[in-house]
């Protein structure tokens, strides 16, 4: 097992101190893969066993003394390898003040240096420093660069901690800038460009003639061209020219060669006629500007569905609270700043208030609105010992509760982080579009130059104006933004629509192979049923009565976890009977357990083990039928090879278990459980659910083995289970379903997760599924068949056939209008309701 | 008036020298000036369509962390994805953006934009 351990070493200042850290480290034996971190002061590195103390002391021999600030075993299981875990990243201040992570801080007196330090720094108006989280809070108008200098200087590390509100709000901010930009560049482009189309289009000359006048005239507009070109256009320009230095080639490429060719076409004509056929003396300044404005009316607008596509996400944002009720030791309750709250702090919530962090409910009682997260719309109610989430909202009544995971560890936070990440990645649908979008501007490049040079040499007269206006229309007519755009939007828009249903889809292999599957398996406990057994019947023999049977078995179950032991201990509780003193308990996995009971060894579990242990049951056999008829478990209870008594527990199936399982038949899916239940009980749940198939008396570590023939005969299967007890059969299946109650779900156990426990949630998840890819799909064809049929006719090939040319202007507004066009498709896909049916959920 | 032939000449020979000149900048040009890491960290900035250094050797083995700065406020830009490590990560506007890779394999990984525009390579070596 190897460590992963992340040391702040507040000495480190530059390259050189990095060198010779570096070179402290590298000679110790069993220490692998070495980052530094100049700027955040630290170093993270990977040891043989967990034994830090030798790198402790080479840092400090090498006289970079170090404090070992975190160490995570066997970090090869980090669900996140590179999520932004280590230095941390630079904002600047927003209006709620600003948050920094301190390093190198361990007492009292380093918080006061701490203080004073920030507080020195110009601008800063209050800075407190929480020795907790090792996070220091600045308000005021500060340079984030300046604060974390000023705590450098007096030894200790800082870096900002990243605010997702910040962060929000300075995209937004972004954003409206550029559209404004490209608002006042349409219209700019477009004011001299639409005069110049209505010239030509109401029977103006927009040739050179012989004489001063004409080429003056046009001199001028073309000056004018040139403005609109270098400030409504400049910055395609200079994208091209950055691209091609780099031997890359993208849509500024083909903007700028396609207006700029245009322009400078026209600038000879109107400079050297004499150079150009007179029937070829055309200038094009109104396309060079047209097409400016239209695609900048084009990123506009792309921009606006664009910000529509990602409402999810700030839908998740908006749920979180911004302060919280905090109640001292001795009663009294103030409202602080949410990022003042640490784990163990109480706090209070307050009826139609968010509740704040995660945490565990101390006193008082509530219903929860947790649909925000969970998509389930019935309110949980909720108590002493109950756990409560940050964004759900108490409905009635008041709670105290004491917080857990704040910050970036609250279930939301996790939620939001999954999300964002799950909306940039790629099905393998995508590939192809991927593949084409690499290479595509300069096999464009090609195609449009080879097109003017079959019309330069071939073409009718004027050759060289058709040239001129074929390799326009085709540079500017391809789109490779499309091709580009038509998968990551439909994904961005699925997986924030399936977050709003509760369904968290982890990557975009995940939910295509959804929307492909063949099969699906469910596991039983806790997903087929409630997952909360009952004991329905209890049969003594050999004397025993049905409490000693009950009371002998809630002994031995008492150091179980099994769900069904709790069952035999509640009965137990319910008859008020006395637990009998069991001794050597010993736990059999998928089996059952044993104990030694005054001097006889006593077992409870199922009849196969029983069996191996030499006891027989034919006594029980009419019993037992009684209880698997109705879906019960029967559970053998043995002293030494005698059979004593026979406990029948059962869980209910859920209540829509039935309905989801029919929506599943009706996607023309084959449903299959799987269980380590006795058959005859098995099927009985099976008819009950209306599966196709069961599986049954499979042990736990047998699940994965089932998944794996299943696939090898060719089915694309799904796993449905917990996400814990079930997790190598679900990272077996094509795609594993974790399903949970409320946000109790393991988020990162499977492909998809879900945060309620109905089935109906795995039909949800596979229909959402099905429409992102199918929209995908449309966006694909729609792309490619825009640049398959619009480059050949751009080219010219329907000049034979109808004696036209397309003109490059209509290209542009084409061209715009492609991107706009996919992005809107995918908006589409907001308003897609997995379940319109209404089944009951 | 017709054209000279020694115009259409000159046009076609501009022509397919440009169409060559294209095939050889775009595909069979072999990148030689690489930015390499320093401490196992490189500063990657995004802006007017590319990103800079769009080349970088990094050794194989170590872990890397990219800065990344994207001034583009272009959704474009927003996400950084690299092939074969399965990373897409969105990038915040004017903030620098730590990205830690783990110690990788020796070979080529192609960074790139969502739709391809923008592009890099990362030489492990």
């Amino acid at each position: 097992m190897s460590t992963l351990v992340r040391f702040s070493i507040p000495a480190m200042k530059c390259g050189g101190c990095a060198r010779k850290i570096r070179a402290a480290l590298e000679p110790l034996a069993g220490v692998h893969d070495i980052a530094i971190d100049i700027t955040g002061k630290s170093v993270a590195l990977r040891i043989d066993g967990n034994d830090s103390a030798p790198v402790m002391a080479a840092l400090a021999q090498a006289g970079y003394p170090a404090e070992s600030v975190s160490a995570d075993a066997d970090p090869e299981t980090e669900p996140d390898h590179c999520s932004i875990d280590g230095p941390p990243r630079q904002i600047e201040s927003g209006g709620d003040g600003m948050r920094l992570a301190i390093t190198g801080a361990t007492c009292a007196s380093c918080v006061r240096t701490i203080e004073t330090a920030l507080s020195s720094v110009p601008g800063v108006e209050q800075a407190s420093m929480n020795l907790a989280d090792h996070s220091a809070h600045v308000m005021g108008g500060a340079n984030p660069q300046d604060l974390i200098a000023a705590v450098e200087a007096v030894g200790y590390g800082a870096s900002v901690v990243e605010d997702e509100d910040s962060l929000e709000e300075e995209r937004e901010r972004a954003e409206q800038k550029l559209y404004r930009r490209l608002m006042r560049d349409t219209w700019l482009a477009l004011g001299l460009g639409a005069p110049l189309m209505a010239w030509m289009v109401f029977g103006g000359s927009m040739m050179v003639h012989a004489g001063a006048a004409s080429q003056l005239g046009w001199l001028l507009i073309g000056m004018l061209t040139l403005a609109v070109l270098v400030f409504a256009g400049g910055r395609f320009f200079v994208g091209a020219w950055k691209a091609a230095v780099h031997h890359n080639a993208n849509m500024d490429t083909l903007i700028a060669i396609g207006t700029g060719t245009a322009w400078l076409y026209s600038m000879v004509a109107v400079l050297a006629p004499s150079l150009l056929p007179e029937q070829a003396r055309h200038v094009y300044f109104e396309a060079s500007a047209m097409i400016i404005g239209f695609i900048n009316l084009g990123l506009a607008l792309e921009l606006r569905a664009r910000g529509r596509a990602s409402q999810a996400i700030k839908r998740l944002l908006g749920l979180r609270a911004t302060t919280a009720r905090r109640v001292a030791d001795d009663g009294g309750e103030a409202d602080i700043d949410i990022a003042q709250v640490t784990t163990g702090m109480r706090l209070r919530v307050r009826p139609g208030e968010k509740i704040a962090v995660d945490g565990v409910v101390e006193s008082g009682s509530t219903l929860v609105d947790e649909s925000m997260l969970t998509g389930e719309p019935v309110p949980v109610s909720k108590q002493a010992g109950d756990t409560v989430s940050a964004g759900t909202i108490s409905q009635q009544g008041s709670l105290i509760y004491r917080a857990t995971r704040v910050g970036k560890d609250t279930v939301l936070a996790q939620i939001i982080a999954l999300v964002k990440k799950a909306q940039g990645s790629r099905p393998p649908i995508g590939r192809l579009a991927d593949q084409v979008s690499a290479v595509f501007v300069p096999v464009v490049m090609l195609v449009a130059i080879a097109a003017a040079l079959v019309w330069f040499n071939v073409g009718p007269e004027p050759r060289a104006s058709y040239a001129m206006v074929a390799l326009t229309t085709v540079l500017i007519i391809a789109c490779p933004c499309a091709l580009g755009l038509a998968t990551p939007m439909s994904v961005m828009v699925g997986v924030g629509k399936a977050a709003e249903s509760g369904i968290l889809i982890r990557q975009g292999e995940a939910l295509q192979t959804a929307s492909e599957l063949t099969t699906i398996i469910l596991d039983k406990t806790g997903t087929i049923t409630e997952g909360k057994p009952s004991v329905t019947k209890v049969f003594g023999y050999a004397g025993w009565s049905e409490d000693e049977v009950l009371a002998l078995a809630a002994a031995l179950e008492n150091a179980s976890e099994h769900p069904l032991a709790f069952a035999v201990m509640e009965a137990a509780r319910a008859r008020s009977l006395t637990a009998a003193m069991v001794s050597d308990f010993v736990a059999e996995n998928g089996k059952g357990v044993q104990a030694r009971y005054r001097d006889q060894l006593v077992r409870i579990g199922n009849l196969r083990w029983l069996r191996e242990q030499g006891v027989e049951a034919d006594v029980a056999a009419t019993d037992v039928v009684s209880i698997t008829d109705q879906a019960g478990t029967p559970l053998y209870l043995a002293l030494d090879k005698a059979l004593i008594g026979v406990i029948g527990v059962r869980d209910q199936i859920k209540p829509d278990a039935h309905a989801a399982v029919a929506r599943m038949h009706a996607r023309g899916l084959k449903v299959v459980m799987i269980t380590g239940d006795v058959r005859s009980t098995a099927e009985a749940i099976g008819r009950e659910a209306g599966i196709d198939e069961v599986i049954a008396e499979v042990l736990p570590a047998d699940k994965a083995s089932h998944v794996r023939v299943r696939r090898d005969r060719g089915e694309l299967v799904a796993m449905v289970g917990d996400g814990i007890n079930d997790a190598p059969a679900l990272a077996e299946a094509d795609v594993g379903f974790a399903i949970g109650t409320g946000t109790d779900v393991a988020i990162e156990s499977a492909g998809i997760a879900l945060m309620r426990g109905s089935l109906h949630g795995v039909v949800d998840a596979i229909a959402v599924s099905s429409a992102t890819v199918r929209n995908i799909k449309q966006n694909l064809v729609g792309a490619f068949l825009y640049n398959v049929l619009g480059i050949p006719v751009a080219a010219g090939l329907l000049y034979p056939l109808t004696g036209m040319m397309f003109s490059p202007v209509i290209a542009g507004l084409a061209m715009s209008l492609s991107s706009v066009t996919v992005v809107s498709n995918a908006n589409r896909l907001r308003f897609f309701r997995a379940n319109p049916a209404g089944e009951v959920v | 008036m017709t054209t000279l032939p020694v115009t259409t000449l000159l046009v076609n020979a501009v022509g397919l020298t440009a169409m060559m000149m294209i095939v050889w900048w775009f595909w069979l040009w072999k990148p030689r000036n690489a930015v390499g890491t320093k401490d196992g960290v490189i500063d990657i900035r995004v802006a007017n369509g590319t990103y800079t250094p769009a080349l970088i050797d990094s050794p194989a083995g170590q872990p890397l962390t990219l800065r990344v700065l994207r001034e583009d406020a272009s959704p474009c830009a927003e996400y950084l994805i690299i092939e074969g490590l399965g990373i897409s990560e969105p990038l915040p506007v004017n903030r620098l953006h730590m990205l830690m890779l783990p110690a990788m394999a020796a070979g080529e990984y192609r960074f790139h934009c969502q739709m391809n525009m923008y592009q890099g390579i990362l030489r492990v070596r």
